[in-house]
């Protein structure tokens, strides 16, 4: 289970970011995150976002419409 | 968090003041102070009317060729001839905004609001506001005045310089 959930789903483009960097700060570090979200651009953006940032994407995957990701906090 | 002297920096040169040109900078802005950078606005001629405390914006159609709007099933343009009978950019403008709000897109003021909690730093033409007759009143709180020189100086530090 991760310590937060955060429900981007019907949000667009930068809002799953900005609204993940928010909830990360509510998170430990080495806790971790999911983000649930319908933007197919968030795929690309969540690692681009993670890599810049120095977080974990530990897990990215897709169900139907639905993106499904998980950041561990690292900084 | 990058410490300090590891921090990128990235300064926008924002000058339009069209609903539809205010995004890119604002998006940029607000993403990039969320990846950790130190983020710089400048708000020249037309930019400028992004800062007013009351947003009134809207979008014109004219000598936009590339500017398909989704209506009844297809995509339809807006010939310049059209462009000019009044109350067409009105209509195109709340479609515009009818759409945004339908597909989940953050609103001007929103994404404003969510870079000034971020830090963004942003300068307010000082030039322009002469130009134009518009008063630190008529502004929002925070953006310090400046010219060109104070942008430069960020822009030197500046790993990413846009123009708007």
């Amino acid at each position: 289970m991760a310590d937060q959930v955060l429900d981007a789903k019907g949000l667009n483009c930068p809002l799953p970011i900005l609204r993940a960097k928010k909830a990360l700060k509510d998170v430990p570090i080495g806790g971790t995150l999911q983000v649930l979200a319908t933007d197919p651009g968030a795929v690309k953006d969540f690692e681009a976002f993670c890599r810049t940032t120095g977080n974990d994407l530990v897990e990215s995957k897709s169900e139907g419409k639905q993106f499904e990701f998980l950041i561990r906090r690292r900084s | 968090m990058a410490d300090e002297n590891n921090t990128k920096r990235m300064s926008m040169i924002v000058t339009k003041g069209t609903l539809d040109w205010a995004y890119p900078p604002f998006i940029l802005a607000t993403t990039a102070a969320a990846m950790g950078l130190d983020v710089t606005m400048f708000f020249t001629f037309y930019g400028l009317t992004l800062l007013k405390k009351k947003l009134d914006l809207k979008i014109s159609t004219l000598g936009n060729p590339a500017m398909e709007m989704p209506m009844f099933g297809m995509h339809i343009g807006m010939p310049n001839l059209v462009s000019a009978i009044p109350g067409v950019d009105a209509a195109a403008t709340t479609m515009m905004k009818n759409l945004i709000k339908k597909k989940g897109v953050a609103s001007i003021e929103e994404l404003r609001a969510m870079a000034i909690e971020a830090d963004v730093k942003m300068i307010a033409c000082q030039m322009t506001m002469d130009l134009f007759e518009y008063t630190k009143d008529d502004m929002i709180e925070g953006p310090v005045l400046g010219g060109a020189a104070t942008y430069i100086e960020t822009a030197t530090k500046s790993e990413i310089n846009l123009f708007i």
